[in-house]
């Protein structure tokens, strides 16, 4: 393997805990609210830094700028998709945890 | 060290695969249901890719979670509130355990006896040697367009009938969202249109030499214009006049149909496309089958013939 | 490969089983689309035993996947009218 590519792979390996941890609050945290914000460090540091890391494991500019566009839209989709969540959590009359 | 590896990933999807299933069927409540099912369409189009049938893989991804999700969704939103939340079943699943565990255990055994027993011999040999002929390079997309096209046409008559059922059923079941919740919805929807364009186009014309084609292009269409259209966007054709929709709907049939009498006229028989003109023929009907894929698949969420006017009535 | 021709056997009987168990009827169409993809799943991986890697049953699965599709959505209108409980008119 090449220089890149060990950077790529540990770039995704670095990714890994941010899905971890994403999951672990997805399951653990006690609202809505949180729930969403536990999400998001999986969604936009983790698969950054996964197809990142992929990107440069391929060496390929054409992958690594499908990977980044996929990533781009990712992030617009979880926020979103987020957004709506929450919304509709708060006109169904949630109230945030410890408020 | 990679064999074990790749073992275990099998395994795991096995399992998930099997679980999502299970759930999707006997969950409480059916939010959780449905949910799950998706989830299930998105796995399988992992597990086609482990079984090197990406295109199936591609598809998978565009409809099984993109396309049936919207419809079971919408479909649930107009459920009574009773039927959402009635527990499965406990009485069907104790006995289910031990009957569906006999019933799984005797068949998988049985199955896969017969399965290995059989020889396979396949068509790949036929499709190889009749590829340099078809006009493309993506051997899948040689079956689906030039050797078996007429399976294709058969299939989007299909679909064509399976929209009008649901229109001679009545008009539309569910409506766009009647306010939009999020500020940035509408917003997304203008961003992915464009978006949706070109990727379809994209998958469309590798389909002639990778993992692509009119399938799952007009598919990712189809689900895209759902998308967009619960996003808060309105088509520019109403239900008011409905020879545009009758138009576009059929489009893929009738160019399918022309195309397969039509060099019926040059003393060829049905769908015998002239050798060297059989990669035009191809992408001419590709367009023409993607699109109508998409504009069936829209048709199809919407859950019946389309309004007068879209969502007038909401408009603030 | 084996492995996944035991998923396709056992999915085919979870759904055939939910399609009978099942009391609510979406859930009927949701064990009827578990068995199509197992189905899919038989063809794609008999076609991958195949001597030469064979396409027909890739395109056939295709053309399967978008049936289904067709017959999931008049089921779901179907079931969305039962629940309603009307023919044509939409007043409710």
């Amino acid at each position: 393997m090449t220089a890149l590519a060990w950077v790529g792979a540990s770039l995704v390996a670095l990714g890994v805990p941010f899905f971890l941890l994403g999951t672990l609050g997805l399951l653990r945290f006690p609202d809505v609210f949180t729930r969403l914000h536990a999400l998001a460090k999986a969604d936009n540091v983790g698969l950054g830094l996964v197809c990142f890391g992929l990107g440069l494991h391929s060496g390929s500019l054409a992958h690594a700028l499908k990977l980044a566009l996929i990533w781009l839209l990712m992030v617009i989709a979880s926020a979103v998709g987020a957004g709506l969540v929450a919304r509709a959590a708060i006109a169904r009359g949630v109230k945030p945890w410890g408020v | 060290m990679m064999a074990w590896a790749i073992t275990a990933f099998d395994a795991l999807l096995v399992a998930l695969l099997l679980w999502l299933a299970w759930q999707a069927i006997h969950a409480d409540g059916l939010f959780r249901a449905v949910i799950s099912f998706m989830v299930f369409g998105l796995l399988m189009a992992v597990a086609w890719v482990r079984l090197d049938a990406p295109d199936v893989a591609l598809a998978e991804a565009a409809i099984g979670a993109g396309v049936t999700g919207a419809l079971l969704l919408s479909a649930l939103g107009r459920l009574p509130e009773r039927d959402k939340e009635a527990p499965a079943d406990r009485r069907a699943r104790g006995l289910a355990a031990v009957g569906l565990a006999a019933l799984a255990l005797g068949g998988a055994t049985a199955l896969a006896t017969i399965a290995w027993a059989l020889p396979a011999p396949g068509l790949g040999r036929e499709v190889t040697e009749a590829l340099p002929k078809s006009g493309v390079d993506n051997p899948v997309t040689a079956v689906l367009l030039n050797i078996r096209a007429f399976d294709t046409l058969l299939e989007i008559g299909v679909l064509l009938l399976a929209v009008i059922a649901t229109w001679a059923l009545g008009p539309m079941q569910w409506s766009a969202p009647a306010r939009v919740m999020s500020p940035a919805l509408p917003v997304l929807g203008r961003l992915l249109f464009p978006m949706f364009v070109l990727v379809s186009a994209y998958v469309l014309w590798r389909g002639g030499h990778a993992p692509g084609g009119a399938f799952p292009a007009g598919a990712l269409m189809g689900a895209g214009g759902v998308l967009v259209f619960f996003a808060g966007a309105k088509p520019w054709i109403t239900g008011a006049e409905l020879d545009p929709w009758r138009w576009l709907l059929s489009l893929g049939l009738v160019a399918m149909l022309v195309a397969a009498v039509g060099v019926g006229a040059t003393g060829r028989s049905f769908f015998e496309y002239p050798v060297d003109l059989a990669g035009l023929f191809i992408l001419a009907l590709e367009v023409a089958a993607a699109l109508s894929i998409a504009i069936l698949l829209f048709a199809l969420c919407l859950g019946g013939r389309p309004p007068h006017r879209w969502g007038s009535e909401d408009e603030a | 490969m084996s492995l996944y021709a035991v998923l396709a056997a056992a999915l085919f009987f979870l759904g055939l089983h939910g399609l009978f168990a099942a009391r609510h009827m979406l859930r009927k169409i949701l064990a009827l689309n578990v068995m199509t993809a197992a189905v899919f799943l038989l063809l794609v991986v008999l076609a991958e035993r195949a001597d030469v890697a064979d396409s027909v049953p890739h395109a056939m699965v295709l053309t399967g996947i978008v049936i289904s599709v067709g017959v999931t959505a008049v089921a779901v209108i179907l079931v969305v009218h039962l629940a309603h409980g009307r023919g044509r008119d939409r007043g409710d």
